[in-house]
């Protein structure tokens, strides 16, 4: 049995309202909300959180990391490595980007489908101010370990594409808004093709009627429309509120699917972008050790509002007054290099003298003074308390004030950093929070990934979750 | 192994200080010469080319010992140039001394300066060195703004209370420097002008924040024994203590933010080398770091002057006023000064100076015996820590 092993979702803690951007501009908009990356967040950053959600069954040892999106942080380099560093992962994974269409997220989910490898797939959209895709997109990630054996909770069970070259939405690389033709033509060339990919999908599944169905296009009335025989089953409960997720849609929409299915249940999952293409999961038995309440919508339930300006300012539509202070400095390629398990994995050390953990990692122990008796030791998982903070109105910040907090981390070592995610009155001595990777800033071109604190999710749920299911 | 000290082994005979400021229109050569030219003027009869050898301090205005050479044309003698965080004026100030204790030369000059305000930034800024991007970059009022509520918490006062202590360090300090021709803000502040200032970080306002300023100081230094060929009034120097911590209080969890180790660790240091035994008795006068108001609250109870957790009982009370039982800041303080790096410490010793030869004008104090100079560089948790201890009598 080959299929998805485990699967973790990631929406920001930002949203939208739509109606916010005709209120201001007088044009766009429209019902609902969208999500929002922070300021901090990239489709790198917001893929490492997806990974790390799905991290719950069993021993997470990937082949390969598929990484898809329509918005990669950088051209000429992989984004794929930064998230297998985060993931800290060895260095015989296999680590590549799948970019450029929507598609890219099918490409992503057969090659991890093909060789037990983990597909992460992660969008940002943006659009023109006051069009449709602007209103109409959102941000998010979704990842899928896939594998062989009783682990299996989704098995693949069939699987179909068409592939078709036609002019419906397009974007020159550089360019943050992209462009369509007129949407009947796009319509009249997609609907055949999801047709016939879906009917050679599920009859090679064996399956007569899905139990969910899960369609993604950039094309939105072609998702629509196609969505319309299968009723009830085919209602993207993601849309409305987050929006149309890019290269992320299908995923995110997969897991939503998979939180809700019953051992038994058959998911149709359609990407409908440059051709169609159809994948038919079977949930088996082992569905059961899925987390409960960490899905996509969960997180998202709390998200505040972002006003419309600041939207348009983290995405870099709007420049605005910087402080008087230095622009910051990117970080130095041999340093980073050097400091990578720590930068991109939080590992710090352990003296296996005294016990004493060091973040960043120590050579020389600050307990007992050994010199090189320090064992590597992760702390990017372990939660922690705010020991003291303070709001900084002086520092370079996209969304000032800067909060930065000392943070005592369950089992030893204190690191001092930004917080994220929060308003200043959301964070009190004794807050606890946890680590998450964002991307810091961007200078010179180079992007400055590292870990923010957020306050900690403590719902009963995830406590029960983390104390029952996490992975070693 | 131990900490010797050169109690009373050198002597200033000679010092310079600029106007603190906004310099638009002085270079960092400016301010350098004019502080050398003052300091070589306040001796009868000396000659610059008398100078053995120079320590310059300076933090980011100019490296190698060239950047002091080079205006005043100094030929082939020995410069060095220091730079240690925010003590930097005053490393330059203890290695000169050191060079004359030693005896390798006779006739030495500190020399500090610093031109903050060209780049144009608020705050003060560190030239960032080789990084990999994992160090948070908090500005300096965030980071010495976490020892408010830690000092709060652990003492069981509030925030009304503290922030009021805090307004009362910035009132004194202001007040000083009104009375000092040299400082860069010479009004003073009313309270509650200081307790409404806008927010900078965590809790503290504009107003509990040092200034940015352009500056420069020199001391000439000999040893003790030759020091009444050049003034009958040389004051001479009784401890010198410099520490760097660890710097693990950012990454410690046992660090609490109500203390300075470095601070406490020189202290005792420097009244061992002066044979202080009780710094609030034996201290005439104290020019300490106050770069936030947070700050010099810390420093009196680190520094001896208060009991731990009465330092702000002591400031309420007036204790550190100018016509207090131990003034600190008498000068004005950074409050007053601004911190132009390289210069703050020599403009502490100045402040001494001034004080010991009866030259501090409204600022006079009353026959003081011993002066104390105090830099920290860093942030709490991670700092180096600088102590003078100087007088105008030698030790019977």
């Amino acid at each position: 049995m080959r299929g998805i092993i485990s699967y973790g979702a990631y929406l920001p803690r930002h949203r939208l309202d739509r109606g916010a951007i005709r209120a201001t501009l007088g044009q766009g908009g429209g019902k609902g909300t969208r999500s929002v990356a922070g300021y901090d967040e990239d489709t790198t950053s917001m893929g490492v959180e997806a990974a790390r959600a799905a991290r719950w069954n069993g021993g997470f040892a990937p082949t390969a990391v598929h990484f898809a999106t329509t918005a990669p942080a950088y051209a000429d380099k992989a984004n794929a490595t930064a998230i297998h560093a985060a993931l800290g992962l060895p260095a015989d994974v296999f680590a590549t980007d799948h970019v450029g269409s929507a598609r890219s997220a099918v490409g992503a989910l057969r090659a991890a489908a093909a060789e037990g490898g983990l597909a992460v797939l992660s969008d940002v959209r943006l659009g023109r101010p006051g069009s449709a895709d602007e209103a109409g997109g959102g941000d998010g990630a979704a990842a899928f370990l896939f594998g062989e054996g009783d682990g299996v909770v989704a098995e693949l069970v069939g699987q179909a594409s068409a592939t078709a070259e036609f002019l419906d939405r397009w974007r020159v690389p550089g360019e943050t808004a992209s462009s369509t033709w007129e949407e009947r033509f796009g319509l009249g060339q997609y609907l055949p093709l999801i047709q016939d990919a879906v009917t050679r999908a599920l009859a090679a599944a064996g399956v007569q009627q899905p139990d969910f169905v899960v369609l993604s296009s950039p094309h939105a009335r072609a998702a629509r429309t196609a969505a319309k025989p299968f009723g009830e089953a085919a209602a993207d409960a993601i849309e409305p509120v987050a929006g149309w997720l890019g290269a992320a849609h299908a995923g995110v929409g997969l897991t939503h699917a998979l939180d809700r299915a019953q051992p038994g249940h058959t998911v149709l999952v359609v990407s409908g972008a440059d051709g169609a293409d159809a994948l038919v999961f079977r949930v088996t038995e082992a569905i059961a050790g899925r987390p409960q309440g960490r899905g996509a919508l969960d997180q998202f339930a709390g998200a505040p509002d972002v006003d419309y300006a600041t939207f348009l300012t983290w995405r870099g539509g709007l420049h605005r007054e910087p402080p008087r202070r230095p622009d910051p400095v990117r970080p130095e390629a041999p340093p980073a290099a050097r400091a990578a398990h720590w930068k991109f994995g939080f590992v710090g050390s352990r003296c296996t003298s005294c016990e004493r953990v060091h973040v960043p990692p120590q050579r020389v122990c600050a307990g007992c003074g050994h010199t090189d008796e320090m064992a590597p030791v992760s702390l990017a998982d372990t939660p922690g308390t705010i020991t003291t903070y303070t709001v900084d109105r002086l520092a370079f910040s996209l969304s000032p004030p800067t909060i930065t907090a000392a943070v005592d981390f369950d089992g030893g070592g204190r690191f001092t950093c930004e917080m994220t995610d929060c308003r200043p009155d959301e964070v009190q001595v004794g807050t606890r929070v946890e680590l998450t990777f964002r991307r810091m800033y961007t200078a010179q071109g180079v992007h400055n990934y590292f870990w923010k604190a957020r306050p900690r999710v403590t719902s009963a749920e995830v406590r029960a979750c983390e104390n029952g299911g996490r992975n070693t | 192994m131990a900490s010797n000290g050169i109690r009373d082994k050198v002597a200033i005979v000679g010092m310079g200080c600029t106007r603190f400021g906004e310099h638009w229109d002085r270079s960092i050569d400016d301010l350098l010469i004019d502080a050398v030219s003052e300091c070589v003027a306040s001796v009868d009869g000396f000659d610059r080319q008398d100078v053995d050898a120079y320590w310059l301090g300076t933090m980011g205005s100019g490296t190698s010992g060239l950047t002091l050479s080079r205006p005043l044309k100094i030929a082939n003698k020995p410069v060095t140039r220091v730079e240690n965080y925010c003590a930097t004026g005053s490393e330059a100030f203890r290695n000169a001394c050191y060079a004359v204790a030693s005896g390798a030369y006779d006739v030495v000059m500190a020399v500090g300066g610093e031109k903050l305000k060209d780049s144009g930034f608020s705050g003060l800024v560190v030239p960032p060195a080789s990084n990999d991007g994992t160090a948070s970059d908090p500005s300096a009022p965030a980071v010495f703004s976490l020892l408010a509520p830690a000092y709060a918490k652990k003492y069981g006062i509030s925030e009304e209370q503290l922030k009021e202590v805090l307004t009362r360090i910035a009132y004194k300090n202001h007040k000083n420097g009104a009375l000092n021709e040299r400082a860069q803000f010479r009004s003073e502040v009313s309270m509650e002008k200081i307790a409404c200032s806008p927010i900078v970080a965590g809790q503290l306002g504009i107003f509990d924040c040092s200034g940015v300023a352009d500056g420069a100081a020199a001391a000439l230094i000999v040893r003790a024994e030759d020091a009444h060929k050049y003034t009958d009034r040389p004051v001479y120097v009784k401890a010198l203590s410099f520490v760097a911590g660890p710097a693990q209080g950012p990454v410690d969890p046992d660090y609490d933010f109500t203390s300075f180790d470095e601070v406490v660790a020189s202290a005792q240091d420097a009244y061992r080398q002066a044979g202080v035994t009780d710094p609030r008795e034996e201290i005439s006068l104290a020019e300490v770091h106050d770069c936030f108001t947070p700050t010099e609250l810390v420093l009196m109870e680190d520094l001896g002057f208060s009991e731990r957790g009465a330092g702000w009982k002591d400031v309420l009370e007036g204790a550190f006023d100018l016509d207090g039982d131990l003034p600190v800041n008498p000068d004005g303080g950074l409050k007053s000064f601004g911190h132009p790096i390289g210069a703050s410490g020599l403009r502490m010793l100045f402040e001494c100076w001034q004080q010991f030869r009866g030259e501090a004008g409204d600022r006079q104090l009353e026959d003081p015996k011993l002066g104390l100079t105090h830099n920290l560089g860093g942030q709490p948790g991670a700092c180096v820590s600088f102590i003078s201890i100087v007088g105008p009598d030698l030790e019977a």
